[in-house]
């Protein structure tokens, strides 16, 4: 990556301003995502001075700052309780130790990476980013925007809970990009599921969600028709990783584990 | 432009460019033990620690480094040596080009994990690629040099 200056911004407004004031200016998290997709940078403005890198409870919410590795992430007390420490295990999948200590959580999200194994994690936990300019904004606002404004990412919140939750990783290999990753919390009674890496972003799936949740019970035959309304509603496809047909299986039978995971169901 | 550093408990003020990774400056240098693999954050032989933290020096900006604590192999020569010896008692030493980068983290694992098992130890390594050894010489060496309290 050729870059002409190095900032570092003293605060937000002046790294908000650099960041606007040429196509080619951007934030620098990591870099390592950087690295490889610009090969031309005219400011890298970096918000290494801002204090964005703290994990802190306020109120009903865990707030991460963007400037958290994912190393820093993957250690906290707090997030290895957050729905049985999903985020945890999402985090600590990625790649090695050694990029996991500069790839950040800022870096993870405005990425809006096809691949990434914590956004179905982030979408089945209550959370939403908060922006310099554009205040807080839901996590599926950001994604389903493809013309969301540039903005700063400042932190992320997720509710303080202790809700149940599953996660799965299926990759060909520890280094490789995902073949599919799916994600099910239980709140209040509530499911949330997620699938991503189809090879698309990840993604709610509502219809799923929307007739588990109207169940007073549920058995083998209620989870296997959500695990069947999983791969009507959401988009699969084949790529140099896996087929479409073998996303689909897979899809129906982490869900169907996730579910039960969740709900402490015993056959 | 000019970035100040610790390398091995030495301050070092390095002349760069903002495009220098820390992987270049290092090498230039004379670090020559930090080495180049696949440039692209997959293979981690060029990893330093970084504050105590193993870091892949290819992706880090040389200015990204600045005023922060820098420790290649050469940093830590006695354990290195203890866990080279392991290595070269397991037969885990082949060409050696990755040697420098796991030695720079078995280290910093030893200092981070309490006692981990094996696929604890499997799980923080998998970042290290070995072209040469098939990794099960250097695990028995690392299980060992990880139960030695000398
Ligand atoms: C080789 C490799 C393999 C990977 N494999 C996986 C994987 O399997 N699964 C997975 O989920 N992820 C994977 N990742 C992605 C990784 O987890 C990080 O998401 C990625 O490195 C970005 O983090 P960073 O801090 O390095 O961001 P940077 O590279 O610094 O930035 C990435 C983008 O986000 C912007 N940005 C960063 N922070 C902010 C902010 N606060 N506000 C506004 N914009 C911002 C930057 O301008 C840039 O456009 C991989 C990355 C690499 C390099
Ligand atoms: S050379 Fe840096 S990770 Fe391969
Ligand atoms: S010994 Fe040759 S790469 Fe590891």
């Amino acid at each position: 990556m050729k870059v002409s200056e190095y900032i570092k911004a003293k605060d937000l407004n002046e790294a908000y301003e650099l960041l606007r004031e040429d196509r080619k200016n951007y934030i620098i998290a990591g870099g390592a995502w950087l690295k490889l997709s610009v090969k031309s940078a005219n400011k890298l403005v970096s918000l290494d001075a801002l204090g964005l890198d703290k994990i802190v409870v306020l109120g009903d919410s865990i707030e991460i700052g963007a400037l958290c590795t994912l190393g820093q992430i993957e250690t906290n007390e707090l997030i290895k309780q957050l729905y049985d420490g999903i985020l945890v295990q999402a985090v600590s999948s990625i790649m090695g130790v050694n990029i996991r200590n500069i790839a950040t959580i800022g870096g993870c999200v405005m990425g809006k990476f096809s691949f990434s194994d914590i956004f179905p994690v982030l979408e089945v936990m209550d959370t939403t980013l908060v922006f310099h300019k554009q205040g807080e904004v839901s996590l599926m606002d950001f994604l389903n925007n493809p013309k969301f404004e540039k903005d700063i990412l400042v932190k992320i919140k997720i509710k303080n809970n202790l809700g149940k939750g599953f996660f799965k990783k299926v990759a060909i290999t520890a280094l490789d990009f995902s073949v599919i990753n799916i994600a099910c919390s239980k709140t209040d009674g509530l499911f949330s599921l997620s699938v991503g890496s189809t090879p698309y972003i990840a993604s709610p799936c509502y219809k799923a969600m929307d007739y588990i949740n109207c169940l007073s019970d549920i058995n083998l035959e209620s989870i296997k028709e959500c695990a069947n309304k999983v791969v009507e509603e959401i988009k699969f496809s084949s790529n140099n990783r896996a087929s479409k047909e073998y996303r689909e299986e897979l899809a129906k039978v982490y869900i169907s584990r996730g579910i039960k995971q969740v709900s402490n169901y015993e056959n | 432009m000019k970035i100040k550093m610790t390398v091995n408990n030495q301050v070092k003020i390095f002349e760069c460019e903002p495009s220098d990774y820390l992987l270049d400056t290092l090498r230039n240098n004379n670090y020559v033990s930090v080495r180049r693999g696949c440039d692209t954050t997959n293979c981690g032989v060029c990893t330093v620690l970084m504050d105590g933290k193993p870091v892949p020096s290819c992706s880090v900006l040389t200015v990204q480094a600045e005023g922060k604590q820098i420790t290649t192999v050469e940093g830590i020569q006695e354990e290195a040596e203890k866990i080279g010896n392991y290595f070269g008692e397991e037969g885990a030493d082949q060409c050696g080009y990755c040697n420098p980068s796991l030695a720079l983290t078995v280290y910093a694992m030893k200092k981070e994990l309490v006692n981990p098992t094996i696929k604890e130890v499997k799980k923080y390594l998998v970042g290290n690629l070995c072209r040469c050894t098939g990794y099960i010489s250097q695990e028995r060496a690392i299980m060992k040099y990880l139960g030695d309290k000398s």
